[in-house]
């Protein structure tokens, strides 16, 4: 197979794969970017989620070569350039992670719906959120953290480390 | 803060520190001064300073910055944080400059007493990190500053103890002179032994300034940036993937058929045929994964096969019904006799399926063998890296001490990360491809099927009461598989009732079985706290008034039903079609009550969960926000196992295989609101990482029969079970 070009995080990257290989293995594995996470697989869980477009996808579902040649992919490395984008302040502010494997692809996808509607409902986020899981069961701090955004309020990082 | 006496007693040598005291190893150099650089660090983390180990825990660099080693595992539940705050807090160091890092996985030194007060274990299991620590952690950073006090005593030739200290600095009044922790690197002078700190002489409890304040978790700036590492994300030179098939049937073992063909396939390594699976190592993961699915495996039967996991309940009350005893856990009083003399006597059975550990980060391991066979490292999220080591040790025909283990953060534990196997089958696979590391990943669908569940049960209770609302006795029989797994929370100590008996009887099954986030807790406090209602009712008593009569004898316990009582308003009317439901556990030493308000769609038979009210006693509390969190966590966790979670086999199958078909909790399921109520206290910490999820199932229940008159008897309450109960 030919080498795809995938633009990511603004930035061309090559890499070549084998036909299928999902763009979360592409990230993960070949390109190291590990903040996208494997944990289902088939597209149940969200902790792979990445924006392709601006949009919210399941990288494990797709496959590398049908985001290639200028689609423009952002991964949770290339949101904001210093952990500063109002929803990883957010997130710090609430204390949401526990143990944080899930809350790259959290992020990520609570960060397409604030791009589409700086203030959704509640009811809109948990629909739009539904299908994120988190084991550690942080959902009533995402929401809080979420709507921390969306009311715009300001926000004070209590950022200690 | 108070001065340290210059007479400390006793005093050890420091050989006799490395070998006997749990807080404490000191590694100092021939001359009883430590040599300028003992660290594995590189130079740039080093710079600008120069780098001290102060003591086995803590590294000090002449730029201020002070390294704490945690000796627990980070699996959510906040150790990163908790831990190094205790010791900053009796070192008196900067949190500001306080950088925290993984122990080496040395049981011997950074091992907390075990269960039998002895031997010293690394296992973070049982909500145990902060109460077998606390003690240990602050007596350790009690000592590295004792280290700091000797340092400056010498160098400025004064008594010791004229020396205070203020957060990183410390302090001669005398002379008016300060010195900060990082500028005394550089005259550092480590006494021959340090003294043991005697409880006394630690900190006044209202003096802490970081314990029980609301401090930031260390780990979470770096869980909201992609940066914080887990095994999985672990990319090494030369690395090769590999998978393993395992058989659905647990324990089976596996003939592969087209052997050649899948050795010949484009990126195959090597194939390695385990007692109980096939493992393929691959030069990517992809590959690993897609020559996975091409092996022809032919399985022979284990002791599963044949095994039907909702028909072993009729096994089970056989058992029950049966006339050979068990294991008797409780005997005090006399059940038989109080039974006969009873004026009611109530009996009821309670059952719950397997529920699945489902920590978001699938199991995995890298494995690297040294090329001359002496040595391997291993990268692993385990909650007991010393049991990895082992493991991985006797794979590869090693000692324990030949491997190095890199404890990484893990993706979620609740009891499952305390078995060692994929650390020992990645050792198994890098075997045979040394020096090459391996990295080995389960899928989801190997993390459910080859899963290691929380056993089902049967549980019987009678109870019996004198006439005037009184329970007089209490008798609660278990059948199910995997003994202590069982027993857990069984104890009801706190209720006062003379006559109570309690006994397990084990019936195995060969399904792989594990702790739980709580073990025992979950199905027995279910029944216990059903049960109490139901006893409650049939006396025509309330059930927290009835509960508060039980607790007449443990104010603590008592402070928490009070509590939660008045945060939920119960007692309170609420809107036609909710109800709430009261239940109290202990686990871990942590006391909590805890509230619920449902509703019902009467259609589905679907619960949802509106409100969830808890107030907990458990002791000192370190990071109040943390245990807020945990709390909460263990609640939403909670509620997925009890209304949707359940692994089911047949014929010894498992029939779920990911997040299709096995339910948790999502962000619809969660309460509204969940509230959450510390009690201040000034008792030794207690566990709280499983305080929450027990509560769940029993509360819900209790809601329900308040909701509908119908008792839920089987975990879990999906909605087919429930519109079966309704009727
Ligand atoms: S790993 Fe992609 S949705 Fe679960
Ligand atoms: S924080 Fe652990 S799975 Fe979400």
């Amino acid at each position: 197979m030919p080498d795809l070009t995938l633009q990511i995080n603004g930035q061309n990257k090559k890499v070549n794969v084998a036909e299928g290989t999902s763009l979360l293995w592409v990230l993960r594995e070949h390109l190291g970017l590990t903040g996208a996470k494997y944990s289902c697989g088939v597209g149940q869980c969200g902790s792979c989620t990445v924006h392709v477009n601006g949009n919210p996808v399941k990288s494990c579902t797709v496959a590398a070569e049908g985001v290639a040649d200028g689609q423009a992919i952002t991964t949770i490395e290339g949101l904001s350039k210093d952990g500063t984008h109002p929803l990883q302040e957010a997130w710090i502010n609430a204390q949401v992670p526990q143990c944080g494997y899930c809350q790259s692809g959290q992020i990520m996808q609570a960060a397409a719906l604030l791009d589409k509607n700086p203030s959704p409902s509640r009811d809109e986020i948990i629909q739009h959120m539904n299908g994120n899981l988190c084991r550690c069961g942080t959902y009533l701090r995402i929401l809080k953290a979420i709507q921390m955004v969306a009311g715009n309020k300001s926000l004070t990082t209590v950022n200690g480390k | 803060m108070k001065n340290i006496s210059s007479q400390h007693t006793p005093t050890l040598s420091r050989r006799k520190f490395i070998k006997t005291t749990g807080g404490f190893a000191f590694l100092i150099g021939a001359t009883g001064i430590l040599p300028q650089i003992i660290s594995c660090k590189s130079a740039k983390e080093i710079d600008p300073g120069i780098l001290k180990q102060l003591t086995a825990w803590v590294h000090l660099s002449s730029n201020g910055q002070v390294t704490i080693y945690n000796p627990a595992a980070e699996m959510g539940q906040g150790s990163m944080t908790s831990l190094p705050v205790i010791f900053s807090e009796e070192m008196d160091a900067d949190w500001d400059k306080v950088k925290v890092e993984f122990s080496p996985q040395e049981k011997e030194v950074y091992g907390s007493p075990g269960w039998d007060g002895k031997t010293k274990i690394m296992m973070t299991v049982g909500s145990r990190t902060t109460r077998s620590y606390f003690t240990l952690m602050r007596q350790a950073g009690a000592q590295a500053r004792y280290v700091l006090l000797h340092s400056v005593s010498q160098h400025w030739q004064v008594p010791i103890s004229e020396l205070t200290t203020e957060p990183g600095v410390v302090v001669h009044a005398a002379s008016d002179r300060k010195v900060n922790y990082g500028d005394i690197v550089s005259f550092l002078q480590t006494p021959e032994s340090i003294p043991e700190i005697p409880e006394e002489q630690l900190k006044n409890p209202q003096n802490f300034r970081l314990i029980g304040k609301e401090m930031p978790r260390w780990d979470i700036p770096s869980k909201t940036d992609g940066s914080a590492q887990f095994a999985m994300d672990i990319r090494l030179p030369d690395m090769l993937y590999a998978t393993i098939e395992r058989g659905n049937l647990h324990g089976a073992k596996p003939t592969l058929k087209n052997e050649a063909a899948i050795r010949a396939m484009e990126g195959v390594i090597g194939v390695v045929t385990l007692d109980y699976g096939i493992g393929v190592i691959a030069n990517t993961l992809e590959r690993a994964l897609a020559v996975k699915k091409q092996l022809d495996i032919e399985w022979g039967g284990a002791q599963t096969s044949g095994f039907n996991s909702q028909e072993a309940f009729s096994n089970y009350e056989k058992v029950l019904n049966g006339t050979e005893k068990g294991r008797e856990l409780t005997n005090t009083g006399d059940f038989k006799k109080a039974r006969q003399a009873a004026a009611k006597t109530y009996t009821a059975s309670f059952r719950n399926d397997y529920v699945y550990h489902a920590q978001m980060e699938p199991l995995n391991a890298i494995v690297q063998l040294a090329a001359d066979g002496k040595s391997a490292e291993v990268w692993v999220g385990s909650q007991s890296g010393p049991n990895d080591k082992e493991a991985v040790a006797e794979a590869l025909g090693l000692e324990p001490s030949q491997v190095k283990v890199h404890l990484q953060y893990l993706g979620g534990g609740f009891g499952r990360r305390s078995a060692p196997d994929a650390a020992g089958e990645a050792a198994m696979l890098a075997k045979t491809v040394a020096p090459r590391p391996v990295k080995l990943i389960w899928t989801r669908e190997d993390d459910l099927q080859y899963g290691m569940y929380r056993p089902m049960s049967l549980q019987r209770l009678t109870a019996c009461t004198d006439g005037a609302g009184n329970v007089t006795g209490f008798s609660h029989l278990v059948a199910g598989d995997g003994a202590n797994l069982l027993t857990s929370g069984i104890g009801i100590d706190y209720y006062d009732i003379p006559n109570q008996y309690a006994e397990v009887r084990v019936v195995p099954h060969g399904v792989r079985i594990k702790h739980w986030r709580a073990v025992g807790h979950g199905p027995n406090k279910f029944a216990i706290e059903s049960f109490i209602d139901e006893i409650a009712t049939g006396e025509g008593g309330d059930p927290v008034e009835f509960r508060r009569k039980l607790m007449k004898n443990s104010p603590r316990a008592l402070a928490t039903l009070d509590k939660a009582a008045e945060m939920a308003k119960w007692g309170t009317p609420l809107p036609e079609g909710r109800a709430r439901g009261v239940a109290f556990i202990e686990r871990s030493g942590t006391l909590t009550t805890g509230i619920c308000e449902i509703s019902l769609d009467p259609n589905t038979g679907k619960i949802k969960v509106h409100h969830f009210w808890s107030a907990s006693d458990a002791g000192i509390i370190v990071q109040p926000d943390n245990v807020r969190a945990q709390i909460e966590g263990g609640i939403v966790m909670g509620i997925g196992s009890v209304l949707s979670e359940q692994i089911t086999i047949v014929d010894g199958k498992v029939q779920q295989s990911n997040f299709h078909d096995y339910h948790i909790a999502r962000m619809e399921d969660t309460p509204e609101t969940i509230e959450t109520a510390l009690i201040d206290s000034q008792e030794t910490p207690q566990g709280v990482g499983e305080s929450g999820t027990p509560l769940v199932a029993c509360a819900i229940a209790n809601a329900f029969a308040a909701l509908t008159g119908k008792r839920l008897r089987h975990l879990p309450f999906t909605g087919e079970r429930v519109l079966e109960v309704l009727g």
